[in-house]
């Protein structure tokens, strides 16, 4: 009897009773027993996951779960916060991002971030996307042309805005104004894209323009999602990972996840059940 | 997540929406186990009235259908289920496709009482009709119960009596081909025969659908055209 009604998820769980995600693929970040703390409070606990190359991985669950604490440790924006310590290792290929000869700003040009609520500079359209560019000290003109073209071409935005390059970007639309800041932060060609929220400011025409866009940005980058709407986890994602009071529950491929989970406080999140 | 838990939604209303779907279902299935219980006694006893009655009542099968479907139809575009939500409103979809064509083949069964109600036959035949048609019945209540109550042990099991109608089948066209061999004159009534035993094998079939949909709503699992099935259906006494 049990061969029948036996599990046939997959992959198989790793030791820790965690499913592992993303055996096959290429791995991109690999996090090794990371935990953070906020002075007393432990905000991750133990947390091992790889997230693959050139795929986008979602990360969901209830607010306080630690999901855009983890993100932020990708960049090491957790180092601006005070009292923050963090034990553990996050592996860029295969280099230690805590170690201490990394540089952050350089970290920061690997790896990339997207917030919730669109920040452009107060300068042009062209001066937003060129800024990382100008930070690393390019001048020629030509050069800095072609590079905010392919840019806001890449963030789908060029056709848009390309007679209006020099206005101020503030009078953009929202949606228009999260893909600018997509745009500035490929400009600088990263690996790693890290999106917290990009949506959930936006309608969602601009929304479901954002996720198409992330649809075309992962043949080039890998892309880490935070997203409280689990939908939008669902439609973008390849690989999911839940999150629960600090712990990395579940990280599996999205179409599991959404349809066959393997623990239960999982189904319970998807689903809107009582936790 | 073996465990299947129905209900305990944050939102009341999407609970009673589920809980909804899930009893109309059983009722949908109770409606179409007495059209077949019917359309049997109907071929069996000769009974032209209730061989009537069973065709009448068709339509009330598909309308059920239709408003199962519809309904189910509401969940997906206002709910966007996931996980166990999502594989019951797809195994239910499923489910009264099945049942819809069951209560066609009662209705099949029907019309050939009606045309055989005037018959003469063999009461041996008519016995062993019978009993392919009970075991057929019990596949529809026993794939019904294992919906009812989420019991996948008992889903395996049904499934596994399939092989058995289909034996009960085969053993029955051959005597029926020996009966035509020996008498052409009882061809066309045999004929009719051929179809109301063929339409219970199809029935027996679509029980066996339903247990896979249990299946795949409790554990998650496709076993559809899976080594497993055969298997298994192997290993039943």
């Amino acid at each position: 009897m049990q061969t029948t009604t036996a599990d046939n998820r997959a992959p198989a769980a790793d030791s820790t009773g965690r499913t592992a995600a993303a055996q096959d693929e290429e791995t991109c970040l690999e996090v090794k027993g990371l935990n953070l703390y906020y002075g007393e409070t432990q905000a991750l606990k133990n947390i091992d996951m790889h997230i693959p190359r050139r795929k986008v991985t979602a990360f969901i669950g209830p607010s306080g779960c630690g999901k855009s604490t983890l993100l932020r440790c990708f960049n090491r924006m957790n180092d601006l916060v005070d009292g923050v310590r963090v034990e553990g290792e996050i592996l860029l290929d295969g280099q230690n991002i805590y170690a201490p000869s990394v540089q952050v700003a350089q970290l920061r040009q690997r790896i990339g971030m997207v917030f919730q609520k669109p920040n452009p500079f107060p300068k042009s359209i062209y001066e937003n996307v060129a800024y990382g560019l100008r930070l690393q000290g390019v001048k020629s003109r030509r050069r800095l042309d072609e590079v905010v073209e392919k840019a806001l071409r890449g963030a789908a935005l060029w056709d848009e805005v390309k007679d209006r390059l020099h206005e101020n970007a503030l009078g953009m639309s929202g949606g228009q104004q999260q893909r600018l800041v997509i745009a500035r932060a490929i400009a600088v060609e990263p690996e790693v894209l890290l999106l917290d929220e990009p949506a959930s400011a936006l309608d969602p025409i601009s929304t479901l323009k954002i996720e198409e866009l992330i649809y075309e940005l992962k043949s080039r980058y890998t892309i880490v999602i935070v997203t409280h709407n689990m939908q939008q986890a669902a439609r973008v994602s390849d690989y999911t990972a839940f999150m629960y009071l600090g712990e990395l529950i579940e990280h599996n491929d999205t179409n599991t996840i959404f349809t066959n989970p393997g623990e239960k406080m999982t189904e319970d999140y998807i689903t809107g059940r009582y936790g | 997540m073996s465990e299947l838990h129905i209900g305990q939604h944050i939102s009341r209303q999407y609970n009673e929406e589920l809980e909804d779907v899930r009893s109309r279902v059983l009722a949908m299935g109770g409606l179409v186990e007495q059209q077949l219980q019917d359309a049997l006694t109907s071929l069996v006893e000769r009974d032209g009235n209730l061989a009537v009655k069973v065709i009448e009542n068709d339509h009330k099968v598909n309308a059920m259908e239709v408003a199962i479907d519809e309904e189910c139809n509401t969940i997906l575009a206002r709910r966007q289920p996931a996980a166990s939500d999502l594989r019951l409103v797809v195994a239910v979809i499923k489910t009264i496709t099945d049942l819809e064509r069951i209560g066609d083949e009662a209705e099949r069964i029907a019309r050939m009482a009606l045309e055989l109600a005037s018959e003469e036959r063999t009461v041996k035949l008519l016995v062993r009709i019978a009993t392919m048609g009970r075991h057929v019945r019990e596949m529809v209540r026993g794939a019904l119960d294992a919906f009812a109550h989420l019991d996948t042990d008992k889903a395996v099991e049904i499934w596994g009596r399939d092989r058995h109608v289909d034996e009960e089948y085969e053993s029955l066209m051959r005597e029926l081909m020996t009966f035509m061999m020996e008498d052409p004159r009882t061809i066309p009534s045999i004929l009719e025969t051929i179809f109301s035993i063929r339409a219970l094998e199809r029935i027996g079939d679509r029980a066996t659908n339903i247990c896979e949909y249990v299946i795949y709503l409790v554990k998650g699992k496709d076993v559809r055209h899976t080594k497993v099935t055969n298997e298994q259906k192997d290993t039943r006494p």
